[in-house]
């Protein structure tokens, strides 16, 4: 979960009028290079972003291919092993887990990433649309997200899930549909504040209309905020996913997921096949933990606080 | 015997950014019933002076030297030692009103805490004396009110709320750290002349800290001119204003607006306090100094010129109080141009 | 304060409608009708069903009489899968389960958290302070259907403690509980630490001290009404994660919660069943919100109903 009490410290601290000469961006990068967990957590993701897109290249099985030899008896068989090229072992039907946890890297990323560009993109907009314009249509603009904000939106996610078949484009649609709600009332708040500052008098002064002032000069004055909170965000779009897939009512078969492999996992775990619990499980902490660890360092290389 | 008597006090601060002392070294005394003005501007330490006398500093804060009070060792005393003074023989009055006292706890509670804590006074009788404090402070309908929250007072009354708190076990010496900074004009004077006369009504010792050389004319005894963490001058009231025998109490006074001088430009003291990161070697004032020498690079001795007067400036005194600078081919400081002042100089000249 | 309850309200029950309507023509919208199965049934049989269901009416009747069905005799009508059982039947032998490790692992995670959280701060950089910073940091990563198998791993297969599954005493609370609450104990210590620091370091606990309070009446007095405020306003999100997280551990543990109604009912597209429990969630979870929103105001006096 993400402190919304930081994220407004951070707003609070970006929305100031920047202290001339230096740019709180150049600060921020020297700060974040000593921050030693989230410069390692960046190089986490590096790799797993590399594993993700060239796993495929260094496994010996293909991904939906079973081996025969192996179906049916994965407590015995299908153990990690170097020899039959099954490197992190096999599930249960013989298929390869190295080839799967690719696979599902893959789409656990691709959801993260996906779901909160959607969350970026809508609230971004939405919020500075809000407190731009402010006045009625602010007000029921933000009384709009209240009311999404408080349907339990997991169930109804399922219940969509359930009506129009679990696809990709519905998984996007239902996890970008909620993900938006709290981008949107921090970015507001930070519009608000810098509504009122002389570069945005100006531009409305000389008659800029209102879109192009959103978007030329209030969305980029955003970034920070929305850097850091995208990062945080992609972990809990993840944890979403996996979320659902764990209780079988995500993507459907050949596709796979974090969540989906884990879910698989637990379940056979108690016939002593471990690796298949172990392998997703530890692609999943570490991929997480690398995106908080770096949205935090962000955050405080961004609002050094003593925290 | 002094009441307070504090002798060679360090404080530092450790930081990201390395060590900060913020005192260097002050000696102060303080007799029972006298009251003694610290001035100087923000970050000459004046505030953490007090803080470290109350045990109080941050957390990253260390103090060394002594404090002595009524005798005995208070400085990094044991909480329990200096819980039985704080309140109760020492009260400290803060700078902001507003987020001085606890907004989540009515004024009632917070002031009959203290008395139940330090006299053994039931709620009801605790609550009592505390409106009665309250009445002394000058708050109307104090009964009434004493069963409000802070934010329901106004700055003013915040502020008196804060003194009555401060005075309710009768201390022996009650530090005020800027009462009136937080505070509109015509209230400052109010609650100026308030502190005054429950000074007088209770025969306490005070320390009134301020930026301002103008509040400590009318309340105080004897002043004390801070900067960078030093002592500069050390005077009675009286000469200070008549005869200021450091550049940095010069400028300080020509900073004051005056009656007599209308439409004269107020002169601020050029440039900008010392970063207490990576102080200035000898005196912290000489970057700023109009009378600047090479010497300067090493800290000035106390020089007891007159009768309880003391100075700590290279300069001579003769050279000082004839006002004029030693170099005359650089720019003239008091005509420098207000605008052109960062801002932090400005609020402290500003008064 | 009654008014502000009052107002709460007003805004409570719009949405409450909004989601009833909602998700009654989300299922109205799905492609071939609720009752479509993998075997086709013969129209005459479908045409049944849709009578004895109401699916033949107009649809604003339809909508009209399940929100009186709701409003009036809190009733979802029938399920569409088990013609025999109604909504109502499912989730009453479910919740009182829920209800009870959920109220349980709610409490330990508030509990815990606070304690931990406060501990933290007052000790700051000791190892407690780490302890407490490392778990929860790790706990981050350790949602509840990570949890739930390694627990089971752990407690069950390698130290045969406490039974892997089912319903009973105490003894089968134990691993849901933990499961569920791990992951807001960690969060909620996270907030109050920092807000607890935040709190230590400002001028009114400066003044405590000048009035020569012993620490703990600082803390317990002083420090911790403010320092819980922003753990009380994160209780209604964390509220809904616990609840939604309810659903893993009743299909990992087999505890008989009503999530196992809703996943099963989610695999058998048994719509009215998915809608009754949705509606339930949601208005718990606008109740809940609600409540939280009375304990915020009435903490914090600056806040004008």
């Amino acid at each position: 979960m993400i402190d919304a009490r930081q994220m407004q410290s951070l707003a609070a601290r970006l929305a100031q009028p920047e202290v001339k000469g230096r740019s709180p961006w150049a600060d921020a990068r020297r700060r974040f290079r000593r921050n030693k967990a989230a410069m390692v957590s960046l190089v986490v993701l590096i790799l797993v972003g590399l594993f993700a897109l060239l796993g495929s290249q260094l496994a010996a099985w293909s991904n939906e291919e079973m081996d025969f030899s192996i179906m049916g008896q994965a407590a015995l068989l299908g153990a990690p092993s170097w020899e039959n090229g099954h490197y992190f072992g096999t599930d249960d039907l013989g298929r390869d887990l190295f080839s799967r946890t690719v696979q599902g890297t893959q789409v656990s990323l691709m959801v993260g990433l996906i779901g909160a560009g959607i969350a970026v993109v809508v609230g971004t907009l939405y919020g500075a649309t809000a407190g731009y314009v402010g006045g009625r249509t602010d007000a029921v603009m933000m009384r709009m997200v209240d009311v999404l904000m408080s349907i339990p939106y997991m169930f109804v996610l399922i219940l969509l899930l359930v009506i129009f078949g679990r696809s990709m484009s519905m998984l996007f649609l239902g996890i970008g549909l909620i993900s938006w709600l709290d981008m949107s009332r921090i970015v507001r708040g930070q519009t608000l504040s810098l509504k009122n500052r002389e570069f945005i008098e100006a531009a409305r002064a000389t008659g800029v209309p209102a879109w192009r002032i959103i978007l030329r000069h209030i969305v980029p004055n955003l970034m920070g905020v929305v850097a850091v909170y995208a990062t945080l965000l992609v972990p809990l779009m993840i944890l979403s996913e996996s979320f659902i897939s764990f209780l079988g009512l995500g993507l459907q078969e050949p596709l796979t997921s974090w969540g989906a492999l884990i879910s698989e996992g637990a379940g056979t775990m108690n016939y002593g096949t471990l690796w298949q619990l172990a392998f997703p499980l530890f692609f999943f902490c570490i991929t997480l933990f690398a995106f908080f660890f770096v949205g935090d360092g962000l955050r405080d290389a961004l609002d050094p606080k003593d925290r | 015997m002094a009441l307070l008597e504090i002798r060679d006090l360090n404080v530092r601060f450790a930081t990201t950014d390395g060590e900060v002392s913020a005192v260097n070294g002050i000696d102060l005394d303080v007799e029972r019933g006298q009251t003694l003005g610290i001035v100087g501007e923000s970050g000459s330490g004046k505030s953490q002076l007090a803080f470290a006398v109350m045990g109080l500093l941050a957390r990253n804060g260390r103090a060394a030297g002594s404090v002595r009070f009524d005798g005995a060792e208070i400085l990094n005393a044991t909480p329990k030692v200096l819980n039985r003074i704080r309140a109760r023989r020492i009260a400290m009055v803060f700078q902001d009103p507003m987020t001085s006292l606890n907004s989540y706890m009515r004024v009632s509670d917070q002031m009959a805490e203290v008395l139940m804590l330090h006299k053994g006074m039931g709620k009801r009788e605790a609550v009592a004396e505390a409106a009665r404090m309250l009445d002394a402070v000058k708050i109307p309908d104090a009964r009434g009110r004493i069963r409000l929250y802070p934010h329901e007072f106004s700055g003013g009354m915040r502020q008196r709320v804060m003194i009555a708190m401060a005075l309710l076990c009768r201390p022996e010496l009650l530090i005020a750290d800027e009462p009136t900074t937080a505070l509109d004009v015509t209230v400052q004077a109010q609650i100026m002349e308030l502190l005054a006369d429950l000074r007088r009504e209770f025969g306490m010792a005070m320390i009134l800290i301020t930026h301002d050389l103008g509040v400590v004319a009318g309340a105080c005894e004897r002043v004390m001119v801070m900067y960078g963490g030093r002592v500069m001058e050390r005077a009675p009231v009286g000469p200070v204003f008549a005869d200021p025998a450091h550049p940095y109490t010069q400028g300080l006074l020509a900073a004051i607006p005056r009656l007599d001088q209308q439409g004269e430009q107020l002169a601020a003291i050029p440039g900008s306090p010392p970063n207490m990161t990576n102080p200035p070697p000898g005196c912290p004032f000489a970057p700023r100094c109009a009378y600047v020498m090479p010497v300067c690079e090493t800290m000035p001795p106390f020089d007891p010129f007159a009768p309880g007067r003391e100075r700590a400036c290279h300069a001579g005194l003769a050279t000082v109080r004839a006002g004029h600078a030693p170099q005359p081919d650089l720019p003239e400081p008091a005509a420098a141009d207000l605008d052109e002042m960062p801002a932090s100089v400005l609020q402290e000249a500003r008064p | 304060m009654f008014g502000f309850m009052l107002r709460r309200l007003a805004v409570a029950i719009p949405t409450l409608l909004l989601l009833i309507v909602v998700s009654f023509l989300l299922m109205h919208a799905a492609p071939g009708g609720p009752f479509t199965q993998e075997r086709a049934l013969p129209p005459q049989v479908l045409a049944n069903l849709n009578a004895k269901y109401g699916l033949d009416e107009p649809l604003w009747r339809q909508i009209a009489g399940y929100v009186w069905g709701i409003v009036a005799h809190f009733d979802f009508g029938p399920s569409f899968v088990y013609p025999d059982r109604s909504v109502n039947q499912i989730i009453a032998a479910g919740f009182p389960v829920t209800l009870t490790y959920g109220g349980v692992a709610f409490v330990v995670a508030v509990a815990v958290g606070v304690a931990l959280g406060v501990a933290a701060a007052i000790r700051q950089n000791s190892w407690m302070d780490y302890l407490a910073v490392g778990i929860s940091i790790g706990a981050q990563v350790l949602p509840n259907f990570v949890m739930a198998p390694i627990l089971v791993l752990v407690f069950t297969l390698w130290l045969g403690w406490l039974p892997g599954g089912g319903w009973g005493g105490p003894i089968y609370w134990i691993m849901p509980v933990v499961a569920l609450s791990t992951s807001f104990m960690a969060s909620i210590a996270r907030i109050t630490r920092s807000s607890m620091l935040e709190v230590l370091g400002s001028n009114h606990i400066r003044t405590a001290r000048a009035k020569g309070l012993p620490e703990r009446a600082v803390i317990l007095r002083h420090a911790l009404k403010p320092a819980m405020l922003p753990v009380i306003s994160y209780l209604g999100p964390a509220f809904v994660t616990m609840i939604t997280g309810s659903v893993v551990i009743d299909m990992y543990f087999s505890t008989g919660g009503i999530g196992r109604s809703f996943v099963d009912s989610a695999l058998n597209r048994d719509y009215a069943v998915m809608m009754g429990i949705t509606i339930l969630v949601g208005a718990l979870t606008i109740l809940f919100s609600l409540v939280v929103d009375v304990l915020y105001a009435w903490i914090d006096p600056k806040i004008r109903y």
